[in-house]
Protein backbone atom coordinates (compact mmCIF):
# COMPACT_ATOMS: atom_id res chain seq x y z
CA UNK A 1 0.00 0.00 0.00
CA UNK A 2 1.31 3.35 -1.08
CA UNK A 3 0.84 5.97 1.96
CA UNK A 4 1.52 8.86 2.75
CA UNK A 5 4.76 9.70 5.23
CA UNK A 6 5.28 13.18 7.06
CA UNK A 7 9.02 14.67 7.64
CA UNK A 8 9.91 17.22 9.57
CA UNK A 9 13.27 18.94 9.72
CA UNK A 10 15.33 18.65 12.94
CA UNK A 11 17.74 20.99 13.99
CA UNK A 12 21.16 19.88 15.76
CA UNK A 13 19.38 21.53 18.88
CA UNK A 14 18.91 19.89 22.34
CA UNK A 15 15.13 19.84 22.45
CA UNK A 16 14.32 19.88 18.78
CA UNK A 17 12.24 16.24 18.72
CA UNK A 18 10.53 17.16 22.03
CA UNK A 19 9.03 20.46 20.11
CA UNK A 20 7.82 18.35 17.48
CA UNK A 21 6.35 15.88 19.46
CA UNK A 22 4.70 18.48 21.80
CA UNK A 23 3.25 20.29 19.14
CA UNK A 24 1.81 16.57 17.99
CA UNK A 25 0.63 16.04 21.69
CA UNK A 26 -1.00 18.84 21.92
CA UNK A 27 -3.18 18.57 19.00
CA UNK A 28 -4.34 14.98 20.29
CA UNK A 29 -1.50 13.13 17.19
CA UNK A 30 -0.90 9.48 17.29
CA UNK A 31 2.22 8.24 15.71
CA UNK A 32 1.78 5.28 14.26
CA UNK A 33 5.24 4.31 12.99
CA UNK A 34 8.45 6.68 12.81
CA UNK A 35 12.18 7.17 12.08
CA UNK A 36 15.02 9.66 12.99
CA UNK A 37 17.79 9.74 10.01
CA UNK A 38 20.49 12.02 11.54
CA UNK A 39 23.82 13.36 10.48
CA UNK A 40 26.25 15.45 12.09
CA UNK A 41 24.62 18.80 11.12
CA UNK A 42 20.54 18.09 11.65
CA UNK A 43 17.96 15.43 11.77
CA UNK A 44 14.95 13.98 10.05
CA UNK A 45 12.10 12.79 11.61
CA UNK A 46 10.15 10.68 9.38
CA UNK A 47 6.40 9.35 10.62
CA UNK A 48 3.20 7.90 9.74
CA UNK A 49 -0.43 9.56 11.26
CA UNK A 50 -3.81 9.13 9.75
CA UNK A 51 -4.66 12.04 8.38
CA UNK A 52 -1.56 13.30 6.96
CA UNK A 53 -2.26 16.41 5.51
CA UNK A 54 -4.29 18.04 8.55
CA UNK A 55 -1.20 17.06 10.26
CA UNK A 56 1.17 18.73 8.24
CA UNK A 57 -1.18 22.04 8.23
CA UNK A 58 -1.04 21.91 12.18
CA UNK A 59 2.98 21.84 11.81
CA UNK A 60 3.37 24.29 9.20
CA UNK A 61 1.37 26.71 11.61
CA UNK A 62 4.07 25.64 13.83
CA UNK A 63 6.75 27.15 11.61
CA UNK A 64 8.02 23.85 11.10
CA UNK A 65 9.36 22.33 7.60
CA UNK A 66 7.60 19.57 6.42
CA UNK A 67 7.32 16.99 3.67
CA UNK A 68 4.71 14.71 2.49
CA UNK A 69 6.10 12.27 0.49
CA UNK A 70 4.56 8.86 -0.50
CA UNK A 71 6.12 5.96 0.02
CA UNK A 72 5.26 2.10 0.29
CA UNK A 73 3.87 -0.28 3.44
CA UNK A 74 3.78 -3.62 3.33
CA UNK A 75 2.53 -6.57 6.33
CA UNK A 76 5.16 -8.88 6.06
CA UNK A 77 4.78 -12.16 8.74
CA UNK A 78 6.22 -12.00 11.56
CA UNK A 79 8.96 -14.72 11.49
CA UNK A 80 12.12 -15.19 9.41
CA UNK A 81 13.16 -14.36 6.11
CA UNK A 82 10.12 -12.98 4.88
CA UNK A 83 11.83 -9.29 4.92
CA UNK A 84 14.62 -10.47 2.98
CA UNK A 85 12.34 -12.02 0.62
CA UNK A 86 10.55 -8.48 -0.08
CA UNK A 87 14.32 -6.83 -0.34
CA UNK A 88 15.82 -9.27 -2.60
CA UNK A 89 12.73 -8.80 -4.90
CA UNK A 90 13.81 -4.99 -5.44
CA UNK A 91 17.29 -5.34 -5.66
CA UNK A 92 17.01 -8.38 -8.49
CA UNK A 93 14.66 -5.47 -10.44
CA UNK A 94 17.37 -2.98 -9.87
CA UNK A 95 15.31 -0.86 -7.60
CA UNK A 96 17.41 0.61 -4.68
CA UNK A 97 15.87 1.98 -1.38
CA UNK A 98 16.46 5.27 -0.20
CA UNK A 99 15.38 4.81 3.76
CA UNK A 100 13.44 1.95 5.07
CA UNK A 101 12.55 1.30 8.63
CA UNK A 102 10.28 -1.44 10.13
CA UNK A 103 7.96 -2.17 13.45
CA UNK A 104 5.99 -4.96 14.56
CA UNK A 105 2.55 -4.84 15.01
CA UNK A 106 1.34 -4.93 18.53
CA UNK A 107 -0.93 -8.08 19.46
CA UNK A 108 -0.38 -9.62 15.64
CA UNK A 109 1.86 -11.90 14.70
CA UNK A 110 2.85 -9.23 11.79
CA UNK A 111 5.24 -6.74 11.33
CA UNK A 112 4.89 -3.78 8.82
CA UNK A 113 8.10 -2.02 6.81
CA UNK A 114 7.96 1.53 5.36
CA UNK A 115 9.85 1.72 2.57
CA UNK A 116 11.18 4.64 0.13
CA UNK A 117 12.90 4.39 -3.43
CA UNK A 118 12.15 6.04 -6.76
CA UNK A 119 10.12 3.56 -8.51
CA UNK A 120 7.02 3.35 -6.04
CA UNK A 121 4.05 1.78 -8.49
CA UNK A 122 7.25 -1.31 -9.73
CA UNK A 123 7.89 -1.49 -6.39
CA UNK A 124 4.49 -1.63 -5.14
CA UNK A 125 3.72 -4.55 -7.79
CA UNK A 126 6.54 -6.59 -7.01
CA UNK A 127 6.08 -6.73 -2.96
CA UNK A 128 2.92 -4.61 -2.37
CA UNK A 129 0.00 -6.73 -0.87
CA UNK A 130 -2.75 -7.84 -3.65
CA UNK A 131 -5.19 -4.98 -4.31
CA UNK A 132 -8.22 -6.84 -2.63
CA UNK A 133 -6.49 -6.45 1.04
CA UNK A 134 -6.05 -3.33 1.42
CA UNK A 135 -9.09 -1.74 2.58
CA UNK A 136 -8.34 -3.99 5.57
CA UNK A 137 -4.74 -3.47 5.59
CA UNK A 138 -5.75 -0.10 5.82
CA UNK A 139 -8.31 -0.84 9.11
CA UNK A 140 -5.20 -2.28 10.82
CA UNK A 141 -2.46 -0.14 9.77
CA UNK A 142 -4.15 2.70 11.38
CA UNK A 143 -5.47 1.18 14.26
CA UNK B 1 62.28 59.61 5.46
CA UNK B 2 60.00 61.15 2.48
CA UNK B 3 59.38 59.99 -0.29
CA UNK B 4 57.90 63.35 -1.84
CA UNK B 5 59.23 65.68 0.50
CA UNK B 6 57.56 68.54 -1.67
CA UNK B 7 53.78 67.07 -1.32
CA UNK B 8 54.11 65.50 1.94
CA UNK B 9 55.59 68.86 3.63
CA UNK B 10 53.64 71.11 1.71
CA UNK B 11 51.66 74.49 3.08
CA UNK B 12 48.41 73.60 3.94
CA UNK B 13 47.61 76.55 1.15
CA UNK B 14 49.37 75.64 -1.35
CA UNK B 15 48.02 72.27 -1.15
CA UNK B 16 44.74 73.58 -0.98
CA UNK B 17 45.63 75.62 -4.05
CA UNK B 18 46.50 72.37 -5.82
CA UNK B 19 43.54 70.76 -4.66
CA UNK B 20 41.06 73.21 -6.01
CA UNK B 21 42.92 73.44 -9.75
CA UNK B 22 42.90 69.53 -9.59
CA UNK B 23 39.25 69.25 -8.54
CA UNK B 24 38.06 72.16 -11.24
CA UNK B 25 39.64 69.78 -14.45
CA UNK B 26 38.53 66.28 -12.67
CA UNK B 27 34.80 67.53 -12.69
CA UNK B 28 35.02 69.21 -16.17
CA UNK B 29 37.11 65.66 -17.36
CA UNK B 30 34.20 63.66 -16.00
CA UNK B 31 31.41 65.94 -16.79
CA UNK B 32 33.09 65.38 -20.58
CA UNK B 33 33.76 61.99 -20.56
CA UNK B 34 31.62 59.71 -18.50
CA UNK B 35 27.45 60.46 -19.62
CA UNK B 36 26.64 59.18 -16.06
CA UNK B 37 28.53 61.60 -14.41
CA UNK B 38 27.17 64.31 -16.93
CA UNK B 39 23.65 63.23 -16.53
CA UNK B 40 23.67 63.18 -12.52
CA UNK B 41 25.39 66.80 -12.54
CA UNK B 42 22.42 68.12 -15.21
CA UNK B 43 19.94 66.51 -13.14
CA UNK B 44 21.26 68.81 -9.98
CA UNK B 45 21.51 71.61 -13.34
CA UNK B 46 25.15 71.91 -12.66
CA UNK B 47 27.80 72.76 -15.06
CA UNK B 48 31.55 72.13 -14.67
CA UNK B 49 32.30 76.19 -14.38
CA UNK B 50 30.20 75.55 -11.23
CA UNK B 51 32.79 73.84 -9.50
CA UNK B 52 36.04 77.16 -8.75
CA UNK B 53 36.50 76.22 -5.18
CA UNK B 54 36.90 73.15 -3.23
CA UNK B 55 33.99 74.46 -1.21
CA UNK B 56 32.18 74.42 -4.27
CA UNK B 57 32.65 70.43 -3.96
CA UNK B 58 29.76 70.06 -1.93
CA UNK B 59 27.43 71.26 -4.45
CA UNK B 60 28.65 67.76 -6.40
CA UNK B 61 26.44 64.63 -6.13
CA UNK B 62 27.63 61.68 -4.25
CA UNK B 63 28.67 58.50 -6.21
CA UNK B 64 28.13 55.07 -3.89
CA UNK B 65 28.91 51.16 -4.62
CA UNK B 66 25.29 50.94 -5.98
CA UNK B 67 26.16 53.04 -9.00
CA UNK B 68 29.01 51.33 -9.61
CA UNK B 69 27.33 47.68 -9.86
CA UNK B 70 24.28 50.07 -11.91
CA UNK B 71 26.89 50.62 -14.40
CA UNK B 72 28.87 46.79 -14.58
CA UNK B 73 31.47 46.52 -15.89
CA UNK B 74 32.85 49.53 -17.44
CA UNK B 75 29.82 52.60 -17.41
CA UNK B 76 32.08 54.94 -15.33
CA UNK B 77 35.45 53.98 -17.41
CA UNK B 78 36.14 57.78 -18.65
CA UNK B 79 38.49 56.60 -21.62
CA UNK B 80 38.00 53.79 -24.23
CA UNK B 81 39.48 50.30 -23.37
CA UNK B 82 42.92 50.92 -25.30
CA UNK B 83 43.92 53.26 -22.64
CA UNK B 84 42.88 50.95 -19.53
CA UNK B 85 46.16 48.56 -19.03
CA UNK B 86 44.67 47.17 -15.89
CA UNK B 87 41.50 46.00 -14.49
CA UNK B 88 40.73 45.15 -10.90
CA UNK B 89 37.36 44.21 -8.90
CA UNK B 90 36.14 44.15 -5.38
CA UNK B 91 32.92 42.79 -4.25
CA UNK B 92 29.51 44.03 -4.62
CA UNK B 93 26.58 44.29 -2.27
CA UNK B 94 24.97 41.54 -4.33
CA UNK B 95 26.39 39.26 -6.41
CA UNK B 96 27.96 41.53 -9.13
CA UNK B 97 31.64 42.52 -8.40
CA UNK B 98 32.74 46.31 -8.44
CA UNK B 99 35.13 46.42 -11.28
CA UNK B 100 37.67 49.69 -11.70
CA UNK B 101 40.24 50.22 -14.57
CA UNK B 102 43.50 51.58 -14.81
CA UNK B 103 45.16 53.66 -17.59
CA UNK B 104 49.38 53.38 -17.26
CA UNK B 105 49.21 56.94 -16.31
CA UNK B 106 47.22 55.47 -13.17
CA UNK B 107 49.41 53.07 -12.22
CA UNK B 108 51.67 55.81 -11.59
CA UNK B 109 49.98 57.35 -9.45
CA UNK B 110 49.24 53.99 -7.38
CA UNK B 111 52.97 53.41 -7.22
CA UNK B 112 53.40 56.71 -6.13
CA UNK B 113 51.50 57.00 -3.19
CA UNK B 114 52.30 53.34 -2.09
CA UNK B 115 56.29 54.19 -2.20
CA UNK B 116 54.87 57.15 -0.19
CA UNK B 117 53.22 54.73 2.61
CA UNK B 118 56.16 52.34 2.53
CA UNK B 119 58.37 54.67 3.02
CA UNK B 120 56.70 56.25 6.06
CA UNK B 121 56.22 52.99 6.97
CA UNK B 122 60.24 52.14 7.10
CA UNK B 123 60.77 50.51 3.58
CA UNK B 124 63.46 51.37 1.87
CA UNK B 125 65.47 50.14 -1.41
CA UNK B 126 67.86 47.67 0.76
CA UNK B 127 64.31 46.29 1.98
CA UNK B 128 63.46 43.17 1.34
CA UNK B 129 59.57 43.03 1.88
CA UNK B 130 57.19 39.97 1.35
CA UNK B 131 54.03 40.61 0.16
CA UNK B 132 51.11 38.27 1.70
CA UNK B 133 48.51 40.33 0.36
CA UNK B 134 45.88 38.21 -2.31
CA UNK B 135 47.53 38.77 -5.50
CA UNK B 136 44.85 38.73 -8.30
CA UNK B 137 41.42 40.93 -8.54
CA UNK B 138 42.06 41.98 -4.92
CA UNK B 139 43.78 45.38 -5.32
CA UNK B 140 46.30 44.36 -2.26
CA UNK B 141 48.81 42.22 -3.56
CA UNK B 142 49.34 44.40 -6.77
CA UNK B 143 49.18 47.32 -5.00
CA UNK B 144 52.06 46.63 -2.23
CA UNK B 145 53.76 44.78 -5.05
CA UNK B 146 54.35 47.95 -7.96
CA UNK B 147 55.32 50.39 -4.73
CA UNK B 148 58.07 48.27 -3.48
CA UNK B 149 59.06 48.31 -6.92
CA UNK B 150 59.18 51.81 -7.29
CA UNK B 151 60.99 51.89 -3.69
CA UNK B 152 63.49 49.24 -5.03
CA UNK B 153 62.98 46.91 -2.21
CA UNK B 154 63.74 43.72 -3.01
CA UNK B 155 59.95 42.33 -3.25
CA UNK B 156 59.13 38.39 -2.58
CA UNK B 157 55.78 38.32 -4.10
CA UNK B 158 54.47 35.45 -2.13
CA UNK B 159 51.00 36.19 -1.92
CA UNK B 160 48.56 35.10 0.55
CA UNK B 161 48.17 31.55 2.12
CA UNK B 162 50.49 28.43 2.71
CA UNK B 163 51.79 29.90 6.24
CA UNK B 164 54.43 27.59 7.17
CA UNK B 165 55.88 28.14 3.59
CA UNK B 166 55.64 31.72 4.24
CA UNK B 167 57.82 31.69 7.37
CA UNK B 168 60.14 29.35 5.74
CA UNK B 169 60.77 31.82 2.89
CA UNK B 170 60.60 34.72 5.96
CA UNK B 171 63.74 33.17 7.67
CA UNK B 172 65.68 31.74 4.11
CA UNK B 173 64.89 35.12 2.31
CA UNK B 174 65.72 37.73 5.20
CA UNK B 175 62.64 39.61 4.72
CA UNK B 176 62.75 42.58 6.48
CA UNK B 177 58.89 43.97 6.11
CA UNK B 178 55.93 42.16 6.03
CA UNK B 179 52.68 42.86 4.20
CA UNK B 180 49.36 41.51 5.03
CA UNK B 181 46.34 41.66 7.00
CA UNK B 182 46.45 42.19 10.96
CA UNK B 183 45.45 39.13 11.67
CA UNK B 184 47.08 37.01 9.09
CA UNK B 185 50.00 38.62 11.28
CA UNK B 186 49.06 37.56 14.23
CA UNK B 187 48.59 33.73 12.24
CA UNK B 188 51.55 33.86 11.37
CA UNK B 189 52.96 34.80 14.54
CA UNK B 190 51.04 31.49 16.28
CA UNK B 191 52.54 29.39 13.63
CA UNK B 192 56.17 30.72 14.54
CA UNK B 193 55.88 29.50 18.01
CA UNK B 194 54.40 25.80 16.91
CA UNK B 195 57.30 25.60 14.44
CA UNK B 196 59.56 26.59 16.99
CA UNK B 197 61.14 30.01 15.22
CA UNK B 198 61.93 32.81 17.15
CA UNK B 199 60.61 36.11 15.30
CA UNK B 200 63.70 37.45 16.64
CA UNK B 201 65.95 35.30 15.16
CA UNK B 202 64.31 36.63 11.66
CA UNK B 203 65.43 39.44 10.50
CA UNK B 204 61.89 41.38 10.54
CA UNK B 205 61.82 44.79 10.88
CA UNK B 206 58.36 46.39 9.79
CA UNK B 207 54.82 45.52 9.23
CA UNK B 208 52.61 47.07 7.05
CA UNK B 209 49.08 45.78 7.52
CA UNK B 210 46.26 46.62 6.39
CA UNK B 211 42.42 45.58 4.60
CA UNK B 212 40.75 45.58 7.88
CA UNK B 213 40.13 46.97 10.98
CA UNK B 214 42.73 46.67 13.94
CA UNK B 215 42.96 48.13 17.20
CA UNK B 216 45.64 49.42 19.64
CA UNK B 217 45.76 46.13 21.34
CA UNK B 218 45.86 44.21 18.41
CA UNK B 219 48.84 46.73 16.97
CA UNK B 220 50.74 46.15 20.27
CA UNK B 221 49.98 42.28 20.47
CA UNK B 222 51.79 41.93 16.85
CA UNK B 223 54.36 44.38 17.78
CA UNK B 224 55.82 42.45 21.06
CA UNK B 225 55.02 39.06 19.46
CA UNK B 226 57.26 39.75 15.96
CA UNK B 227 59.46 42.44 17.51
CA UNK B 228 58.72 44.72 14.75
CA UNK B 229 57.41 48.51 14.58
CA UNK B 230 53.78 48.01 12.23
CA UNK B 231 51.93 50.82 10.25
CA UNK B 232 48.37 50.83 9.38
CA UNK B 233 47.41 51.05 5.91
CA UNK B 234 44.49 52.39 4.10
CA UNK B 235 42.19 52.31 0.77
CA UNK B 236 39.67 50.97 -1.46
CA UNK B 237 39.69 49.62 -4.83
CA UNK B 238 36.92 51.94 -5.85
CA UNK B 239 39.40 55.20 -4.97
CA UNK B 240 42.77 53.11 -6.28
CA UNK B 241 43.36 50.59 -3.51
CA UNK B 242 46.05 50.59 -1.08
CA UNK B 243 47.96 54.14 -0.38
CA UNK B 244 45.16 56.35 -0.14
CA UNK B 245 46.66 56.63 3.08
CA UNK B 246 48.99 55.20 5.72
CA UNK B 247 50.88 55.59 8.82
CA UNK B 248 54.00 57.28 9.51
CA UNK B 249 56.35 55.82 12.69
CA UNK B 250 54.32 58.23 14.79
CA UNK B 251 51.22 55.71 14.31
CA UNK B 252 49.33 58.72 15.55
CA UNK B 253 46.80 58.68 12.31
CA UNK B 254 47.38 57.76 8.76
CA UNK B 255 48.44 60.45 6.45
CA UNK B 256 46.30 60.88 3.38
CA UNK B 257 47.68 61.37 -0.23
CA UNK B 258 44.77 64.61 -0.52
CA UNK B 259 46.96 65.45 -3.44
CA UNK B 260 45.83 62.71 -5.11
CA UNK B 261 42.92 61.96 -2.90
CA UNK B 262 40.50 64.73 -1.62
CA UNK B 263 38.52 63.90 1.17
CA UNK B 264 35.50 65.35 3.15
CA UNK B 265 33.84 63.73 6.09
CA UNK B 266 29.87 63.88 6.53
CA UNK B 267 27.32 62.94 8.13
CA UNK B 268 26.25 59.43 6.88
CA UNK B 269 22.81 60.00 7.64
CA UNK B 270 22.39 63.79 6.51
CA UNK B 271 25.33 64.21 3.97
CA UNK B 272 26.02 67.08 5.29
CA UNK B 273 29.90 67.88 5.11
CA UNK B 274 31.63 68.09 8.92
CA UNK B 275 34.66 69.71 9.98
CA UNK B 276 38.49 68.41 11.05
CA UNK B 277 37.98 66.52 14.42
CA UNK B 278 34.48 65.54 13.77
CA UNK B 279 33.62 61.60 13.68
CA UNK B 280 31.74 60.69 10.22
CA UNK B 281 31.91 58.65 6.99
CA UNK B 282 34.59 59.41 4.51
CA UNK B 283 33.99 60.77 1.30
CA UNK B 284 36.80 60.51 -1.04
CA UNK B 285 37.70 62.52 -4.55
CA UNK B 286 40.04 61.04 -6.96
CA UNK B 287 41.83 64.26 -8.43
CA UNK B 288 44.36 62.92 -10.46
CA UNK B 289 42.87 59.43 -12.12
CA UNK B 290 41.89 59.16 -15.75
CA UNK B 291 40.50 55.75 -16.15
CA UNK B 292 38.16 55.88 -13.77
CA UNK B 293 37.84 58.96 -11.50
CA UNK B 294 35.37 59.05 -8.39
CA UNK B 295 33.85 62.77 -7.58
CA UNK B 296 32.74 62.10 -3.90
CA UNK B 297 32.75 58.73 -2.85
CA UNK B 298 30.90 57.31 -0.04
CA UNK B 299 33.45 54.81 1.78
CA UNK B 300 31.22 54.04 4.48
CA UNK B 301 34.35 54.18 6.73
CA UNK B 302 33.84 56.11 9.88
CA UNK B 303 36.93 58.06 10.54
CA UNK B 304 37.82 61.69 11.68
CA UNK B 305 40.12 63.87 10.17
CA UNK B 306 42.78 65.80 11.32
CA UNK B 307 45.40 68.95 10.08
CA UNK B 308 48.56 70.14 11.56
CA UNK B 309 51.96 69.03 10.84
CA UNK B 310 52.55 66.26 12.22
CA UNK B 311 55.76 65.04 14.49
CA UNK B 312 57.15 63.11 11.49
CA UNK B 313 57.39 66.84 9.61
CA UNK B 314 54.61 65.82 6.80
CA UNK B 315 51.53 67.95 6.77
CA UNK B 316 49.41 65.82 5.06
CA UNK B 317 45.71 65.80 6.41
CA UNK B 318 45.89 62.64 8.85
CA UNK B 319 42.56 60.47 8.96
CA UNK B 320 41.96 58.38 12.30
CA UNK B 321 42.39 54.62 12.36
CA UNK B 322 38.74 53.58 10.55
CA UNK B 323 36.77 53.24 13.27
CA UNK B 324 33.68 51.58 11.79
CA UNK B 325 31.09 50.90 8.84
CA UNK B 326 28.57 53.07 8.22
CA UNK B 327 26.58 50.23 6.30
CA UNK B 328 26.43 46.51 7.37
CA UNK B 329 29.58 45.06 5.39
CA UNK B 330 32.07 43.03 7.30
CA UNK B 331 36.08 42.68 6.62
CA UNK B 332 36.48 38.76 7.30
CA UNK B 333 39.76 37.54 6.65
CA UNK B 334 40.65 40.94 4.42
CA UNK B 335 37.88 40.52 2.13
CA UNK B 336 34.76 42.76 2.39
CA UNK B 337 31.27 40.79 2.57
CA UNK B 338 27.88 41.88 2.83
CA UNK B 339 24.78 40.12 4.16
CA UNK B 340 23.30 41.11 0.54
CA UNK B 341 25.36 38.89 -1.27
CA UNK B 342 24.55 35.93 1.07
CA UNK B 343 21.13 36.79 0.04
CA UNK B 344 21.62 36.84 -3.64
CA UNK B 345 23.01 33.65 -3.39
CA UNK B 346 20.06 32.04 -1.71
CA UNK B 347 17.56 33.57 -3.87
CA UNK B 348 19.33 32.26 -7.31
CA UNK B 349 19.12 29.29 -5.50
CA UNK B 350 15.34 29.76 -5.77
CA UNK B 351 14.66 30.37 -1.92
CA UNK B 352 11.52 33.09 -2.39
CA UNK B 353 11.99 34.96 0.73
CA UNK B 354 15.50 33.11 2.72
CA UNK B 355 16.26 33.67 6.04
CA UNK B 356 19.64 33.58 7.23
CA UNK B 357 22.38 34.73 9.75
CA UNK B 358 25.80 35.59 9.53
CA UNK B 359 28.15 34.84 12.36
CA UNK B 360 31.60 35.76 12.50
CA UNK B 361 34.03 34.64 15.53
CA UNK B 362 37.90 34.92 15.48
CA UNK B 363 39.23 31.13 15.64
CA UNK B 364 42.46 31.81 17.05
CA UNK B 365 43.59 34.78 14.78
CA UNK B 366 41.95 34.18 11.97
CA UNK B 367 38.11 34.87 11.04
CA UNK B 368 35.43 32.00 10.71
CA UNK B 369 32.35 32.85 8.89
CA UNK B 370 29.36 30.49 9.57
CA UNK B 371 26.01 30.99 7.47
CA UNK B 372 22.92 29.73 9.15
CA UNK B 373 20.29 29.49 6.76
CA UNK B 374 16.49 28.58 7.70
CA UNK B 375 14.87 25.58 6.02
CA UNK B 376 11.99 26.36 4.56
CA UNK B 377 9.44 23.60 3.16
CA UNK B 378 10.74 23.96 -0.23
CA UNK B 379 14.18 23.49 0.77
CA UNK B 380 13.35 20.34 3.23
CA UNK B 381 13.59 17.29 1.71
CA UNK B 382 12.93 13.63 3.53
CA UNK B 383 16.01 12.17 2.26
CA UNK B 384 19.33 12.91 3.80
CA UNK B 385 21.24 12.76 0.77
CA UNK B 386 19.19 15.94 -0.91
CA UNK B 387 19.69 18.00 2.34
CA UNK B 388 22.96 17.20 2.49
CA UNK B 389 23.83 18.67 -1.16
CA UNK B 390 22.07 21.42 -0.77
CA UNK B 391 23.90 22.62 2.53
CA UNK B 392 27.39 21.57 -0.04
CA UNK B 393 25.48 23.52 -3.03
CA UNK B 394 25.04 26.68 -0.90
CA UNK B 395 28.52 26.33 0.39
CA UNK B 396 29.99 26.46 -3.06
CA UNK B 397 27.96 29.25 -4.13
CA UNK B 398 28.73 31.55 -0.89
CA UNK B 399 32.50 30.25 -1.40
CA UNK B 400 32.61 32.05 -5.21
CA UNK B 401 30.46 34.65 -4.24
CA UNK B 402 31.73 35.88 -1.45
CA UNK B 403 35.72 34.79 -1.90
CA UNK B 404 35.52 33.83 1.51
CA UNK B 405 35.18 30.14 2.75
CA UNK B 406 31.94 29.71 4.75
CA UNK B 407 30.12 27.18 6.72
CA UNK B 408 26.77 26.48 6.26
CA UNK B 409 24.37 25.51 8.86
CA UNK B 410 20.74 24.32 7.83
CA UNK B 411 18.28 25.27 10.62
CA UNK B 412 14.77 24.99 11.88
CA UNK B 413 12.57 27.58 10.76
CA UNK B 414 11.69 30.71 12.42
CA UNK B 415 14.32 29.91 15.45
CA UNK B 416 17.06 32.78 13.93
CA UNK B 417 17.01 35.81 16.15
CA UNK B 418 14.41 38.62 14.48
CA UNK B 419 14.44 41.95 16.74
CA UNK B 420 11.73 44.12 16.18
CA UNK B 421 10.06 42.04 13.02
CA UNK B 422 13.70 42.74 11.25
CA UNK B 423 15.70 39.83 10.57
CA UNK B 424 18.99 40.40 12.74
CA UNK B 425 21.86 39.56 9.90
CA UNK B 426 24.96 39.60 11.45
CA UNK B 427 26.68 38.42 14.91
CA UNK B 428 30.24 39.30 14.73
CA UNK B 429 31.28 38.18 17.61
CA UNK B 430 35.07 39.34 17.09
CA UNK B 431 36.81 41.22 19.85
CA UNK B 432 38.92 43.62 17.36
Amino acid sequence: MIIQQISVFLENRLGTLAEVLATLHNHNINIRAMSVAETADFGILRFIVKHPDAVAKVLREASIAVKITPVLTVVLDDNPGRLLEKIQKLSDAGISIEYFYAFAVVGTEKARIVIKVDALEEAQQLIGSPEHSQVNEEADFYW
Amino acid sequence: MYWNKTIETMEYTEMEHLQSKRLGAVVEYMYRQVPFYRERMQQQGLLPQDVTTLADISKLPFTEKQDMRDSYPYGLFAVPPSEIVRIHASSGTTGKATVVGYTKRDLGIWSEVMARSLTAAGVTNKSFIQIAYGYGLFTGGLGLHYGAELVGASVIPVSSGNTARQISLMVDFGTTALACTPSYALHIADTMKEMGIDPRSTGLKVGIFGAEPWSDNMRSEIENRLNIKTTDIYGLSEIIGPGVACECAVQQGLHLNEDHFYPEIINPQTGQVLGDGEKGELVLTTLTKEGMPMIRYRTRDLTMLTRGTCSCGRTLVKMNKVLGRSDDMLIIRGVNVFPSQVESVLLNLGETSPHYQLIVDRNGHLDTLTVMVEVSDNMFSDEVRRLEMLEKKIQNELASVLKVSAQVRLVAAKTLERSAGKAKRVIDNRKI
